[in-house]
């Protein structure tokens, strides 16, 4: 019988014998906090979907599923260690800027878009590119120095430049700014001198003018609808002022839940998907909207700490990444919902109802997990 | 594998990587403050405007249509009222194939084919879950019938709801009028807040004219609806935390009319299903006791709705029972108009009471060979005033016409209200027509024919040539002799009663004024004439009168529809029936205390003593209780 001393105890986590629900959440390499926090957010999220889908419990069990399976895919990816993502991230890249080339090339048509690919399952290539970005960008910066050099910086540029421009061809607009977003925090977080970020933002002005000129009719609709909504009250901008009407009604306490009218009353559209957040703000008020927000920040706060935690490069850009994505889909859903940035079709996550982006989501967790119970304890 | 990757400085990458994750926080909570900045911005401080358009956005006010206000005669017997009914309905969401199901309900009779574009058109153009009315009324046996089809009719039903209903038919069609659905030019002329639920209003007659006072005013509640504005049901009501108040409809008020059920229903029997008018009414207030033009209709098709066939037959009948000939109805006055005459020329002078005339069966203007006729061609022999009126002597007053002169008539005439509407109290009365010199000037651009001819004097002494009145118009002229010059306006809504309080506004008798004759001894002598007519050994309409339990006076009438060439002889059997001539009776009794006055016309009815003057006496009969009782 060999004794294992307290540190050795530390070191491998793994071979615990600890016993207990804790033991058991060490054992599978998931972090308690994180996945308490996503939980209570997927809970929230499926009591609202319930009233916002007009009390229907099949769409509810539906997403149940999903959030099972969404689950489960972060257990799977919490087992990867890090330094085999890390040896992968280049194949995982490769292969994901082909099959966005196949979508656009023979892809299914939907809604208006090519955004679908069916190799046996039908899925979206530009889901896995919201995590094989950031990590490909991590995976640069790995071997290299930080801050990163300007030639480094062309060569990630293009890097992100390549799937960003694929995925806004197909078109999906919404998507590929939040993919180029997640490679640009990552650089970001690499220590980017804030010169060269200012100078970038400065040269962004006549690089949206050209974006503008790319964007199609009703995404530059979207936008002017932003600026004036009661300009086309029937029209464009009445998803944003009965999203608006919804909120505002709701008060410091909200209708109650299954009592929102604007949104039992079909009102308000979108509203078991993009505009979920105008239900729960009718019917749970500023006091339930806060304490989502507070759900959400304690998520994303656990992810830097994660980030903060992590003992390479790779892992650390990684993690900071994920959760400041995470934190810009929260920022964009709320701000569009609430009228302050033009309507994209970006869910809430972990609330809005859809199952695609959500494995997605839960599985770059499942990395922030895998992340932090794989890291090696040195002394400092 | 190495940790440390020898060109890496692990801990200044560290902090700086903590230090850019600080930076993130602090955008990071910048903008979710922003989110949170505009969430209490629109929870906080705008929360009232928008928790009002939150209302707004599920609340919708629906009209809620008055009770029409219901329409008695002088005894209190219901001439109008409000019945419930089924009305077939179809909503067209509900519908999968519009046409064929038209075309079906078409085969079942319950619609008819000739309407289907147009209800085709209605279920196209409204909101999808609308409900369009495809008939108003249903029989009983369509009720049955649709009762045993309705499962093959998905989204066809019949619903309940008040109809208007005439209990009489077409006996007060003209007097009482009717309603009809509401059309796009009613509703330039309606309030459309008022009339947002109501679906029928008052087209003609009282009905029309009295609208204001029946309608009543529209109510509305709350209701509420989803985006695409469908009522959702009431248990949803749960979602409303203060909701003001409804306001419940306020019914229309009820109309005491001056008609007589038994009067009206025996006037138009004794028109017995000709073309023709009476109007009979009370001289001492104006109150019209009865209003007859026939042949009528029955307004309860305007009610329920009709076919287009339907409409278009009445529409083009040749003897038009939708046209109101009492009051729009004009006609030459005829013979009736001598009394007044005959007051005007003893007033003026220009004839007296001894003046006698020997007449020959025609009159000459000096120097013209035109023979202006006696409607007896052997002629009256020697006739003084009386004799003219009682044997209706034309002669008599063609003589008297040069001295009395166009512009005394014209006077007269209009003093006792013919050429200008009597003011009774339904809209759209004709005003007829009193020819003068200015008139012809103004009225024709020939020059010839601006010029006012001695020979035109002639004719119109007898009330024929341009003269114009209707049968309205007569009464009142007939009331006026009876009261010795005291005119009233004829009205025929008595009384309007507000049917929550129970209180009446009476509508009092209106003096239009008196006309002045000096002599009271005219009015004697005139007034004997008259009686004469009817009661006298050679009146011309003594087969009618004699034998009376009670005093009458009359004056009958004849008027020309076509002018027969000079030297023809009159044969009224060559004559086509629609070209003969009107018959016109105008007559009060009793005498010494006038109770009803009475003008009766017969179109085509060729004499006015032999046919006019009999109905009158029947109307007359009745009212001062002498009446055959069978007719009731």
């Amino acid at each position: 019988m060999i004794r294992l001393s307290e540190t050795q105890r530390m070191l491998s986590p793994r071979n615990g014998a600890l016993p207990g629900l804790s033991g058991l959440i060490r054992g599978l390499n998931v972090d308690g906090p994180l996945l308490g926090g996503l939980l209570l957010i997927a809970a929230f999220g499926l009591l609202v979907l319930y009233s916002a889908s007009g009390e229907n419990s099949g769409l509810l069990v539906n997403q149940a599923v999903r959030l099972g399976v969404a689950l489960a895919a972060m257990l799977i990816v919490a087992q990867l260690p890090p330094d085999f993502l890390r040896r992968w991230t280049p194949w995982a890249y490769i292969a994901g800027l082909a099959l966005l080339v196949l979508v656009l090339t023979r892809g299914d048509v939907g809604q208006g878009a090519r955004r679908w690919l069916d190799i046996g399952v039908r899925f979206q290539p530009s889901e896995a590119m919201k995590l094989a970005v950031p990590m490909m960008t991590a995976w640069f910066l790995h071997d290299r120095q930080i801050p990163p050099r300007f030639s480094h910086l062309a060569i990630i540029a293009v890097l992100i430049a390549i799937p960003t421009y694929l995925i806004a061809k197909q078109p999906d607009l919404g998507t590929s700014l939040l993919i180029a977003a997640s490679g640009v925090i990552v650089v970001f977080l690499a220590g980017m001198s804030f010169r060269l970020i200012l100078g970038l933002g400065v040269m962004a002005i006549p690089g949206a003018l050209a974006v503008w000129n790319f964007m199609l009719d009703y995404q530059k609709q979207r936008v002017l609808t932003l600026l004036n909504p009661d300009s086309d009250p029937l029209g464009a901008g009445y998803n944003i002022i009965q999203s608006k009407i919804a909120i505002g009604s709701g008060g410091l306490f909200g209708k109650g839940w299954t009592n929102g009218s604007q949104a039992h009353l079909e009102f308000l559209p979108e509203r078991h998907t993009d505009f979920i957040f105008a239900v729960l703000g009718e019917e749970f008020g500023l006091f339930g909207v806060l304490s989502l927000l507070a759900l959400y920040m304690f998520v994303i706060g656990r992810g830097l700490y994660i980030a903060v935690q992590a003992h390479d490069t790779y892992s650390r850009l990684l993690a900071g990444s994920i959760s400041l994505t995470f934190l810009v889909y929260v920022f964009v859903n709320t701000a569009m919902v609430t009228g302050l940035v033009p309507v994209v079709g970006v869910p809430l996550p972990l609330v809005s109802f859809g199952g695609t982006s959500m494995v997605t989501l839960m599985a770059g967790f499942g990395i922030l997990m895998s992340i932090h119970s794989h890291r090696k304890l040195l002394p400092h | 594998m190495s940790l440390l990757s020898p060109i890496k400085d692990h801990h200044s990458e560290r902090r700086l990587f903590i230090g850019r994750a600080v930076a993130a926080s602090v955008i990071s909570f910048v903008l979710l403050g922003t989110v949170i900045a505009r969430l209490v911005q629109l929870q906080v401080f705008d929360h009232e405007l928008f928790t009002e358009k939150s209302q707004g956005n599920r609340l919708r006010i629906e009209a809620v249509p008055p009770i029409r206000g219901l329409v008695f005669d002088r005894k209190g017997r219901v001439i109008a009222e409000n019945l419930p009914a089924y009305q077939l309905e179809l909503v067209p969401e509900q519908v999968g194939d519009i046409d064929d199901t038209l075309q079906r309900l078409a085969a079942l009779e319950l619609i008819e084919s000739d309407d289907i574009p147009r209800f085709k058109e209605l279920s196209r153009s409204g909101q999808q879950f609308k409900p369009v009315t495809l008939k108003f009324s249903l029989t009983d046996e369509e009720i049955a019938n649709f009762a045993i089809q309705r499962p093959r009719f998905p989204g066809v039903d019949f619903q309940p709801r008040l109809v208007r209903h005439y209990p009489h038919g077409e006996l007060f069609a003209h007097a009482v009028g009717y309603v009809g659905a509401v059309s796009t030019n009613d509703l330039q002329r309606l309030d459309p807040a008022r009339y947002a639920g109501t679906s029928h209003t008052g087209k003609t007659g009282i009905e029309r004219s009295f609208e204001n006072d029946l309608h009543g005013g529209a109510g509305f509640r709350h209701v509420i609806t989803n985006a695409t504005g469908r009522q959702v049901p009431a248990d949803s009501s749960e979602l409303l935390d203060s909701l003001p108040m409804d306001e419940a409809s306020s019914p229309g008020a009820n109309i005491y009319t001056s008609l007589d059920l038994d009067l009206q229903r025996v006037a138009h029997a004794a028109l017995d299903g000709r073309r023709g008018s009476i109007v009979a009414l009370d001289p001492t207030t104006g109150e019209i006791l009865a209003l007859v033009s026939a042949p009528a209709f029955d307004p309860n098709l305007f009610a329920i709705g009709m076919s287009s066939g339907q409409y278009n037959e009445l529409q083009n009948n040749p003897d038009r029972p939708l046209f109101n000939r009492a009051v729009l109805g004009t006609y030459p006055p005829g013979s009736t108009i001598k009394p007044v005459l005959a007051l005007a020329a003893l007033e003026t002078g220009a004839t007296n009471l001894t003046r006698k005339t020997v007449c020959i069966g025609y009159f000459q203007l000096e120097g013209n060979e035109h023979r202006y006729r006696d409607w007896r061609p052997e002629g009256h022999g020697p006739v003084d005033l009386n004799d003219a009126i009682g044997q209706s002597c034309d002669v008599y007053f063609y003589e008297i016409s040069g001295d009395l002169g166009i512009d005394n008539m014209h006077d007269y005439l209009t003093r006792f209200g013919l050429g200008s509407q009597t003011g009774i109290d339904v809209l759209g009365e004709r005003p007829g027509l009193v020819p003068s010199r200015e008139w012809k000037r103004n009225n024709f651009s020939d020059r010839d024919n601006q010029r006012w001819y001695h020979g035109e004097t002639v004719i119109a002494s007898i009330g024929q040539g341009f003269m114009l009145s209707t049968p309205l118009q007569l009464a009142t002229i007939a009331a006026t002799l009876s009261t010795r010059g005291q005119r009233y306006r004829p009205h025929m809504v008595a009384a309007i009663e507000d049917p929550l309080s129970g209180e009446r506004r009476m509508i009092h008798p209106e003096s239009l004024g008196h006309v002045q004759i000096s002599n009271a001894f005219y009015w004697d002598n005139v007034l004997e004439a008259m009686h004469d007519v009817l009661q006298g050994p050679q009146g011309t309409a003594r087969a009618t009168g004699v034998g009376a339990p009670y005093e009458m006076a009359g004056k009958s009438g004849t008027a020309q529809i076509i002018s027969i060439a000079q030297g023809a002889t009159y044969n009224e059997e060559e004559i086509e029936e629609r070209q003969r001539d009107h018959a016109l009776f105008i007559s009060f009794a009793p005498i010494s205390d006038p109770r009803i006055a009475v003008a009766v016309i017969v179109e085509n009815g060729s004499s006015g003593s032999g046919v006019a003057a009999p109905i009158a006496k029947a109307v007359m009969d009745e009212y001062l209780g002498f009446g055959d009782d069978t007719t009731k």
